[in-house]
């Protein structure tokens, strides 16, 4: 499958790629496809970083000036000639969520609003599987694509000044960790016990653009204990390979 | 070793910028004014990617413990090594013992302090850009040290660098971002017309201007964003992101600045003016 994709000129330094305008799994599947293709046979790493997201790829030089006109001519050639490559293994992340009230502060509120019981929330948010459309705004954070109709909840009025690290929040199609404590407007609907991102470690976010996350349900002992492991650096993060 | 006496506003270790994470959503960081930290760095012979210290608005005051030899860039401030006036764009010995202070701002806004062979904390993911929470602390703190080697017969190639300052420049060249075209012709005359004066809303992370121009009401999915990236927001509002600027967003990319507009608006502060023009 060959997309009608466009070429921008973005700066000096980067070129964006644009895929048709929609989220879509097969569109991010093509994305990710080509750009294993450039990281592997166009594009030196350690001169280029790709960046990709929903419909887009960002191609930035670190340091050199983009001759654009040859450089677009050359992705299309690319685009056109690439075979498929194995690109890296996709995963699904088994990650778990404290939905306790502790940590859960709007998760009566939004039931409510939804007009659904607490447990059907719950039982929504951790039987769906989501995709990972992006990664950015803070780092660590993952763009999730997939949630079900039932879940969507408008953002809250107020954005709070301080939302802890790990909340679990909902707001529109979206729902998302965040990676670390900043201030925020989604609804909190749990904790993540565990860090998707830790710059201690060598690969600080080992989820990828383009795999796949479900949330289970843990208790407070639970997440207590995962705290602990998490911040000394031996919780072991459930993961499954997928095929795609 | 380098004491920290008093640590100014906001002073930060910087080098190039921490590579190869933006698609972790990591901000690249490193020196907002980048091309008189190169000088700075020809000056003193060192790596290109040597880490220097940025001041912004009020400067430290540090107290130097080895031998070594630094020269200051950017931002003028009333600088003085043992209460003598010392100048921008030259190398200077200084002794173990030596005090440098910055006192008033006169023209600018960052200034830099570079050392010779550089500041040796630890990289974090290969850099030693400060940037909360990456590294432990996002600015330098009263009565802490850094690591520096010492040096004592260093003969400078060249001593001086004449540079043209930028520091009055105001016009920021620009290229056209990935929705350039969704601007229409009210909105193209006030961007490329208007003078844009610096709101309170900017840091390392992006410059606000008071001065707004038509909003819009286009959604677009979000995509990456550079330093130097122009968003519009749906009620007229400019955002230059910049080095510590989020990786990726969700408003139009209007403009682009060019890597000289960068270091030019790095050294704006509340109230300046500045003015866009398509290169």
């Amino acid at each position: 499958m060959e997309y009608p994709i466009s070429i921008r000129s973005f700066g000096e330094h980067a070129v964006l790629i644009e895929w048709p305008n929609e989220v879509d799994d097969a569109i991010l599947e093509d994305i990710i496809q080509f750009r294993s293709f450039l990281k592997q046979n166009c594009l030196e790493p350690q001169e280029w970083e790709m960046v990709p997201a929903y419909n887009s790829l960002t191609l930035i030089d670190r340091e050199r000036t983009i001759d654009y006109q040859m450089f677009k001519a050359q992705l299309k050639t690319w685009y056109r000639e690439r075979v498929g490559v194995k690109s890296r293994l996709r995963y699904l992340w088994k990650l778990p969520v404290c939905y306790d009230l502790d940590f859960a502060i709007d998760l009566e509120e939004v039931a409510e609003r939804l007009g659904q019981s607490v447990a059907r929330i719950i039982e929504l948010h951790t039987s769906n599987i989501f995709t990972v459309y992006g990664i950015g705004f803070l780092p660590g954070f993952m763009y999730l694509g997939g949630l079900p109709k039932e879940l969507e909840v408008p953002r809250r009025l107020e954005p709070r000044q301080k939302v802890a690290k790990g909340a679990v929040g909902l707001a529109g199609k979206q729902t998302g960790i965040y990676p670390q404590e900043s201030p925020g407007g989604w609804n909190i609907i749990g904790n993540c016990s565990v860090p998707i991102f830790d710059a201690k470690r060598e690969e600080p976010c080992f989820v990828n653009v383009g795999d796949r996350i479900q949330f289970y349900a843990i208790s407070r002992a639970e997440y207590d204990l995962h705290k602990i492991q998490g911040e000394v650096g031996i919780y072991q993060f459930e993961k499954i390979k997928l095929d795609v | 070793m380098f004491k920290v006496l008093k640590s100014g506003f906001y002073t930060t270790l910087q080098d190039e910028g921490r590579f190869g994470y933006r698609d972790k959503g990591v901000p690249v960081s490193g020196v907002m004014d980048v091309g008189v930290v190169r000088n700075a760095n020809i000056l003193l012979e060192n790596d290109h990617d040597a880490a220097v210290l940025e001041i912004t608005m009020t400067g430290p005051t540090l107290q130097f413990e080895r031998d070594t030899y630094i020269a200051l860039a950017g931002a003028e401030f009333a600088t003085t090594l043992n209460n003598e006036p010392i100048s921008n764009n030259k190398v200077h010995k200084v002794k173990a013992g030596d005090i440098l202070s910055y006192g008033r701002l006169i023209n600018g806004f960052r200034a830099y302090l570079a050392i010779k062979n550089g500041f040796k904390t630890k990289e974090v993911l290969g850099s030693r850009s400060q940037y909360y929470p990456i590294t432990k602390r996002g600015s330098l703190k009263d009565h802490e040290e850094l690591k520096y080697d010492p040096y004592i017969d260093f003969e400078p190639k060249i001593s001086e660098l004449k540079v043209k300052s930028l520091l009055d420049e105001k016009v920021l060249e620009v290229s056209k971002g990935p929705e350039f075209k969704l601007l229409d012709d009210e909105q193209l005359e006030n961007i490329f017309i208007k003078e844009f004066t610096v709101a309170k809303e900017y840091n390392r992370m992006g410059y606000q201007f008071n001065e707004k121009i038509k909003g819009h009401d286009w959604s677009m999915l979000t995509s990456a964003t550079l330093p130097g990236t122009v968003q519009l927001t749906p009620s007229g509002k400019l955002i230059v992101l910049m080095k510590d600027g989020q990786t990726t967003g969700g408003y139009p990319r209007i403009l682009q600045l060019r890597d000289k507009a960068i270091s030019i608006l790095a050294q704006k502060k509340l109230g300046d003016k500045v003015t866009f023009k398509l290169a």
